[in-house]
């Protein structure tokens, strides 16, 4: 509580532009109409007003179903399901005199499948549930009634409830501020949750409940306050509210969202006004865009293949039974006489043979039904879960620091991420920490800072000359570098010039002192003074910020106090060598915006001296500069281009002290423009300060590194070399963006850079005109002609790699529908593509770009809330679970905690998982198609009557039990080759991008492969069985001594089958396999020995009939071999000769060649081409310049 | 938040096991030429010989197959078999004459073998009523033996056994002659024994069968229980194809070679409709079952494609000892190579 009463300051003094003062607008006079009917009576839970209102609840629901809908909403979505559907009739069919088999056997695959959906369903949404109960059960202080405060659960919280809420807790509705723990009623929010964004916000009460700082207060408070109906809205509110019979006008400033947590302020009392899901940030959550992978769209469209070739059998079965049913009966002739054809029942009819045929194809439409595997979108579903869970479980992609392992979040997109052929990448917090280090700076015309950033090093490397500062070497030293990572964070600057008070003895002491000075007060950092330590820790807006902040204090100025009216820093005198105490006193804040891109402040110093520091991008800065203050501006605009080719972001310091009159016109003009009601508010203020930040006194630039994080320019290095194009789309300047690009090498020196931009002096003087129609007309022509040239230059030559750079400006017009396939070509045709400048928008655009397009798969990455259009865009989104909130990991479908872990991600469980699912689904069709072509061959054989060979249970248990469990175990576990070789040869990922294991020619090749063992099977088993007897007893083989061989064979094919093709046998692949069989045997025991009425025709079909007959077994092996001879075949061909790619590996591995360079390189061929990025490219092509130098040099000048 | 599930496990780290991170030990096998040229030869090495002892034990099976409908059936009559089949009057015996080409060796088996003749179809095979079969007590059960599930019109008559399968019951007889002598024929335990046990009752007896309008084939007698009916039985296991043969009975005397047999056949059963053929066959039976060339022979062919392979894939191996594979064909190069 004490530092709480230190802290009562009117901080809102400082904040100009955000913190003004509520008026009642036009939108105040909408309440109480439609849209603003909402009244909350505050603080009067007991009156029968307040107990008339049926508002929501505080209770939160994010689960699908309720138990109540769980199951009419989950068999609904089944069943919408084209081949659920499917069943669902033929099951109901079945029921009919239709089916060809009994309803039973019929329904209870369909129960198993829906089942098992159905449960997979209960348990996601039973674990929401179990958040939603944590959420709902958070406890909150209420009032109760008599200023006495109690903790309740967040869903008992009602409309009009007075809560208290303390520092670091989430707000648990949607409050309406009253008081806060500082005497101006303000409070800092954070609204991470929200928007993403790491800066606190600032919200105030009205002033007239700003008083109430008790408990015991709220016995007599009573307010009514009137507002708009819930929206989504996150960034309006209006309403009034009735307090002491006074009407006040409320804003957003007042509202404190659900799910933004207070910071820095002890406590809050604040009226609820929005519950549950009335609430914004409820309001604002919408369903995330259902995404379906490519696979899984094929595959409806095999499905729909098969339901094609399933009509058309039926239909040709039908044609020719209604013939030969026609032509049982010739007159009074019966042919067939044993079938009774003059007494026969519609179904049969040969008087009406077309309607029996028209029946019979609805017959054989169920028996033709098994070549639609009825589990494979169960067993797709099942497999990916289990995926999924391998890949949250990789111990490789688990971020020790953060304790983050990789999260799944989607299960439904597993084998996209092996067929991704564009990562669209966001860079701060994804390719760079996001966390900022003051490395170097340029005072007075002099650089300092001996650091060497990543890019520097990256450099160095590339053109292979040692680094040395400091007389150390910096390249052998990055190991050392790695560990002795500065002991502050957000500080590398190493210069004995400057550092430990050195500063003294330059030349330029006085600028020195100044530029510092300015580091120390130029912020709205707030400092956070740890008593005990006495060190001082900073909140700010933004990293940089802090870095300066914590620059200055290393430096010996150290901001240690704000109050509302000054700030107060510790400064080393040089003189006395003594820490003395410096308090400016604050006048002004002038924020920084993107459009004004500087910030500054006025102050008095002790001398009551007015002195306005500024700081800024160097673009408007140098323009600022007053005649005399432009002393060192060449040699600080030389550090500035030098800072950014390092990839460094760049500030100009700049100050100038004011006169008395001078900052009194300008407060006056100021505070009026910030009291101003009208709609150009903003403007007046940008007015005022325009006026005032000019005649600027150049004092020096900042140079603050953007680290990149670990691993990045290796994964990177990876990703390129197996194929993927990497785009950068970024917020930040062009400079920058193209110096992380080198940095991560995406780009390199001998790249020819296409740099599309609107900086060219006509545009610049179109803007000046400010003709917006002109402006827009002009530029999209620069945009256009710059794009075109792009091309031409792209086709002239295409060995070169080519690197693509647009700003954000021009990117808005190579969007525009007529010109963006051009860009598309243009960017698909350069081997690096950086996006600068843009928008959340714009990536988001650009995204759907590249997917549409190009049609090929895309991923983005990112972290912060501007990446929340990019992932969903995306056709995978993976969120980086780092510190820029969760915003992008709420959005996406795969979060990991490091870029680098992409490669893990994208090569190893990508190229599995791709893998897997297309090897299990084209072995889904295989085996049905095999099964499939059994019954329907039978059927030829039983004049097309519908008449299957198979028991019913033979049939419906197929696809569930003694086939399923080895396509699912491949699915799960199959491994072509090991994650080590998945690395060493990223060339493999190209598998999955040019989709060779699910391209329509191994489709039909698995299919044709099913139609080649279901003929073998059915022609080798029924004659090798017929007619003859054939077993010693004499006996011969019925339908049921037939069915039950050819189903053996079946069995055992598909089985075998799956053997053949899987590479990676595990215990769990033998189980399976082996298992089906087993199982089968096992069935046709246990089936067999029940009851005749229950087994049927298979009634002891095996112990007395199968097993005991030799023929029965010689059949089973003959077949069984003779139809998987083809593939044997085509595999052992194919593998030797015309391996795919991952067959080189297996060779490879195989023959033990991995050690062989010669072998390995060969297969790694064109892993690398002239216009790959990343850095064993670059060294390659260095090596190939360096030759071709050398001749250069070597030639007489 | 974050610091209680922090607190409830003390790290998000996964647990390492060799099955989470998919190390399982494995075996991975890859088509070497060694297992390629093993694997076919083993095939070929094991269907030769087993080819080989099929053909000689389908060679030791000695059949004689006789198709007599058109040849039973008078001159007179041979535009007309309808008439000839249908009418009670005419004369049905017919003698045929066979050879027996080697020596039989008992028991041989008599069947009758009809082609063309749909026992598959649908509504045949369903046309029938287990329950009734079995249990006296369900002799009602007749729903799905329509329409030969009662005396015409009489519900409460029902047919014991219904349904068209057993209404169209094989109703050919055959004796056979050693010269004048007659040969016994045994038509005891030619049905299945789980069948003739559960799935036809000992104490159900045939009822009103054949006693409706249209005779459809052989009759019952109606004092014994159909669990010792066995040509019923026999006839009502459904065949699975259009053409097949069934046990009639077994002679349990040896034959010897170049012995004539005479066979004295009723010829009752309508296969002239239908354009079907029938036949009658002696034939013996070893472990194989009855003639039966199709597997050895089929297993002599894989096991010699087999064999051809390997020596195909030897050659090949030779020819291309150690063929890189090479990469350009790959999907990706073969794109980049037409860009």
């Amino acid at each position: 509580m004490g530092t709480g009463r230190k802290r009562r300051l009117h901080f809102s003094k400082i904040y100009s532009f955000k913190c003004g003062r509520n008026r009642f607008d036009d939108d105040h006079s909408q309440i109480g109409g439609p849209g603003f009917s909402r009244v909350v009576y505050c603080n009067e839970t007991g009156v029968a007003e307040a107990a008339s209102q049926s508002y929501a609840d505080n209770y939160v629901r994010s689960t699908k179903y309720t138990p109540m809908t769980f199951l009419p909403k989950s068999l609904f979505e089944q069943f919408r399901r084209v081949a659920n559907f499917y069943f669902l009739v033929t099951g109901i069919l079945s029921f009919t005199k239709l089916a060809p088999y009994s309803a039973v056997s019929a329904i209870l695959p369909l129960i198993v499948v829906i089942g098992a959906t159905m449960v997979k369903e209960g348990i996601e949404d039973w674990q929401r549930q179990k958040q939603d109960y944590e959420v709902n059960n958070r406890k909150v202080k209420v009032h109760r009634g008599g200023g006495v405060f109690e903790s309740r659960e967040w869903k008992n919280l009602r409309v009009g409830d007075v809560v208290k809420v303390v520092k670091d807790e989430f707000f648990p509705a949607d409050l309406l501020i009253l008081s806060s723990s500082y005497e101006d009623a303000v409070c800092y929010v954070e609204t991470m949750n929200l928007d993403g964004e790491t800066n606190l916000k600032l919200k105030q009460s009205l002033e007239a409940t700003s008083t109430i700082h008790d408990d015991s207060d709220f016995n007599h408070f009573k307010a009514t306050v009137k507002c708009e109906d819930p929206n989504a809205s996150l960034y309006t509110f209006v309403g009034t509210m009735e307090y002491q019979e006074q009407q006040y006008a409320l804003s957003p400033q007042q509202l404190l969202l659900r799910d933004s947590k207070l910071r820095n302020t002890d406590y809050i009392y604040g009226a609820v006004i929005f519950t549950g899901h009335d609430t914004k940030v409820i309001q604002n959550s919408t369903e995330a865009p259902s995404k379906r992978s490519g696979i899984e769209r094929r595959t409806d469209r095999i499905i729909y293949f098969l339901f094609f070739i399933l009509f058309l059998m039926a239909f040709l079965g039908s044609v020719y039974f209604g013939v030969v049913t026609k032509r049982d009966l010739d007159g009074d002739r019966q042919r067939r006489w044993y079938l009774g054809p003059d007494r026969s029942d519609i179904f049969f009819d040969p008087k009406r043979a077309p309607a029996a045929a028209v029946y019979h194809f609805l017959t054989a439409l169920l028996l033709y039904g098994y070549l639609i595997p009825i589990s494979l979108y169960v067993s797709i579903e099942i497999v990916k879960v289990l995926q999924t869970i391998f890949i949250n479980n990789d111990i490789h992609m688990y971020y020790e620091e953060a304790d983050k392992p990789a999260h799944a979040r989607t299960s439904n997109l597993t084998e996209e991420l092996g067929q991704i052929d564009t990562i669209l990448s966001d860079k701060t917090g994804t390719l760079t920490c996001n966390s900022m280090e003051f490395i170097k700076c340029s005072v007075a015309g002099t650089a300092y800072g001996r650091g060497v950033t990543e890019v520097e090093r990256a450099m160095a490397k590339r053109t292979g000359s040692p680094l040395i500062v400091n007389g150390r070497d910096q390249l052998l030293d990055d190991h050392n570098d790695e560990d002795s990572t500065l002991s502050v964070k957000g500080y590398n600057f190493e210069d004995e010039r400057v550092t430990n008070g050195y500063w003294f003895h330059e030349p330029h002491s006085d600028v020195i002192q100044k530029f510092f000075r300015l580091l120390a007060i130029c912020h709205t950092a707030i400092p956070d003074l740890d008593e005990e330590t006495g060190k001082v820790t900073y909140e700010a807006e933004s990293p940089d910020e802090a870095a300066f902040v914590i620059a200055a204090r290393e430096l010996g100025f150290e901001f240690y106090k704000r109050t509302q009216t000054t700030v107060s820093f510790m400064e080393l005198d040089p003189v006395s060598k003594k820490r003395v105490e410096r308090t400016y006193e604050l006048l002004n804040v002038l924020e920084f915006n993107s459009a004004r891109k500087r910030m500054s402040v006025i102050v008095r110093d002790e001398d009551g001296k007015l002195l306005l520091l500024c700081k800024g991008a160097d673009s408007v800065m140098f323009d600022r500069l007053a005649k005399n203050g432009r002393e060192f501006e060449e040699s600080t605009k030389e550090h500035v281009n030098e800072y950014a080719d390092a990839g460094l972001r760049t500030l100009i310091l700049a100050y100038r002290e004011l006169n008395e009159e001078e900052y009194k016109e300008f407060n006056e003009k100021f505070t009026e423009a910030k009291n101003s009601v009208s709609a150009d508010r903003d403007e007046l203020i940008d007015q005022a300060t325009e006026e005032i930040e000019k005649d600027l006194i150049l004092l020096g630039a900042t140079a603050v590194e953007d680290k990149l994080q670990k691993g990045v320019p290796e994964c990177i290095d990876k990703l390129a070399q197996a194929g993927i194009k990497i785009w950068v789309l970024t917020g930040d300047k062009m400079e920058t963006a193209i110096n992380i690009g080198f940095a991560c090498s995406l780009l390199r020196q001998g790249m020819k850079q296409i740099i599309i931009t609107l900086e060219s002096p006509e545009i610049i003087a179109a803007e000046k005109d400010g003709d917006k129609n002109v402006i827009s007309k002009v530029s999209k022509e620069s945009v256009k002609k710059q794009i075109l040239a792009g091309k031409a230059q792209l086709t002239a030559s295409t060995s070169d790699p080519f690197a693509l750079i647009i700003d954000g400006k021009s990117l808005a017009y190579a969007l525009h529908d007529d010109i963006k396939s051009t860009f598309l070509e243009l960017a698909v045709g350069c081997a690096s593509v950086i996006c600068c400048r843009s928008s959340p928008k714009q990536k988001a655009l650009v995204t759907r770009l590249v997917k549409e397009g190009t049609g090929k798969t895309t991923l983005a990455i990112g972290d912060g809330a501007n990446d929340v259009g990019m992932l969903q865009e995306a056709d995978i989104g993976v969120g980086i679970s780092g510190v820029e909130g969760m915003q992008a990991v709420m959005s996406s479908d795969i979060a990991i905690a490091q870029f680098r872990f992409l490669e893990r991600l994208l090569l190893v469980h990508g190229h599995w998982c791709y893998r897997r699912i297309s090897s299990m689904i084209c072995y889904f069709f295989y085996k049905n198609i095999v099964f499939g072509t059994t019954v329907f061959l039978y059927e030829a054989y039983a004049s097309f009557s519908g008449q299957p060979a198979y028991n019913d249970w033979y049939l419906s248990l197929y696809n569930v039990f003694f086939t399923s469990l080895p396509a699912i175990a491949l699915g799960v576990f199959d491994q072509d080759v090991s994650a080590r070789f998945c690395l060493k040869f990223p060339l493999l990922y190209q598998e999955g991008v040019q989709n060779t294991l699910f391209r329509w020619r191994r489709i039909f090749g698995w299919m044709l492969n099913g139609l080649v063992s279901g003929v073998i099977i059915f022609f080798l088993c029924t004659r090798a069985l017929d007619p003859e007897s054939y077993r010693k007893n004499g006996k011969t083989a019925g339908m049921e001594v037939v069915g039950a061989t050819i189903y053996t064979c079946v069995v055992w094919v598909a089985n075998c089958q799956m053997a053949l093709a899987v590479s990676y046998f595990t215990l769990i692949q033998h189980v399976f396999i082996w298992g089906g069989i087993i199982l089968w045997y096992l069935f046709l025991l246990a089936y067999g020995a029940m009851p005749t009425s229950i087994s049927t025709t298979a009634y002891n079909v095996f112990v007395e009939t199968l097993a005991p007959a030799p023929s029965y077994w010689v059949v089973t092996l003959f077949v069984v071999i003779a139809a998987l001879v083809p593939y044997f075949c085509y595999k052992a061909v194919q593998m030797r000769f015309f391996p795919a790619y991952h067959g080189m590996i297996q060779w490879i591995r195989y023959e033990g060649n991995t050690d062989d360079p010669e072998y390995v390189n060969m297969v790694r061929q064109r892993s690398i081409r002239t216009t790959t990025v990343g850095y064993t490219a670059r060294s390659i092509a260095r090596d190939n310049n360096l030759y071709h130098l050398n001749l250069e040099l070597q030639a007489p000048k | 938040m974050d610091a209680s599930t922090r607190t409830r496990s003390n790290s998000n780290k996964p647990k390492y096991s060799r099955f989470t991170q998919q190390e399982l030990p494995a075996w991975k096998p890859i088509l070497t030429p060694k297992w390629v040229i093993t694997s076919f030869v083993i095939i070929a090495i094991l269907f030769t010989p087993t080819g080989l002892l099929c053909l000689w034990a389908s060679e030791h099976v000695v059949e004689i197959i006789d198709r007599y409908d058109d040849d039973c059936l008078p001159d007179s009559y041979s535009t007309n078999p309808d008439l000839y089949i249908q009418s009670r009057s005419t004369n049905k015996t017919c003698v045929r004459t066979l050879k027996v080409p080697r020596k039989m060796t008992a028991p041989i088996f008599i069947y009758y073998q009809l082609d063309n003749f749909y026992q598959n179809h649908r509504r045949y095979v369903k046309s029938r009523s287990d329950k009734q079969l079995r249990d006296p007590d369900e002799a009602d059960e007749t729903e799905d033996c329509k329409p030969q599930d009662h005396l015409s019109g009489n519900d409460d008559e029902p047919i014991v056994p219904c349904g068209l399968v057993a209404w169209s019951l094989f109703n050919d007889t055959y004796k056979f002659f050693k010269g004048n002598k007659a040969i016994d024929i045994d038509k005891k335990n030619i049905a299945w024994e789980s069948d003739k046990k559960y799935k036809f009752g000992s104490n159900v007896y045939p009822k009103n069968f054949q006693k409706g309008g249209l005779i459809g084939g052989g009759e019952l007698d109606d004092t014994k229980p159909l669990s010792e009916q066995e040509d019923l039985i026999v006839w009502m296991k459904t065949a699975a194809l259009p053409s097949f043969r069934k046990l009639y009975g077994k002679i349990n005397t040896n034959l010897e070679a170049n012995e004539t047999i005479t066979v004295v056949i009723q010829n009752n059963y309508n296969t002239y409709e239908f354009g079907g053929e029938k036949k009658v066959a002696l034939s013996t039976a070893n472990w194989i079952g009855g003639k039966n060339d199709f597997l050895g022979i089929s297993f002599l062919a894989t096991g010699g494609v087999c064999f051809f392979v390997a020596v195909s894939f030897i050659l090949l191996y030779v020819l291309k000892p150690r063929p890189l594979g090479d990469p350009t064909h790959l999907s990706w190069n073969r794109n980049q190579a037409a860009q």
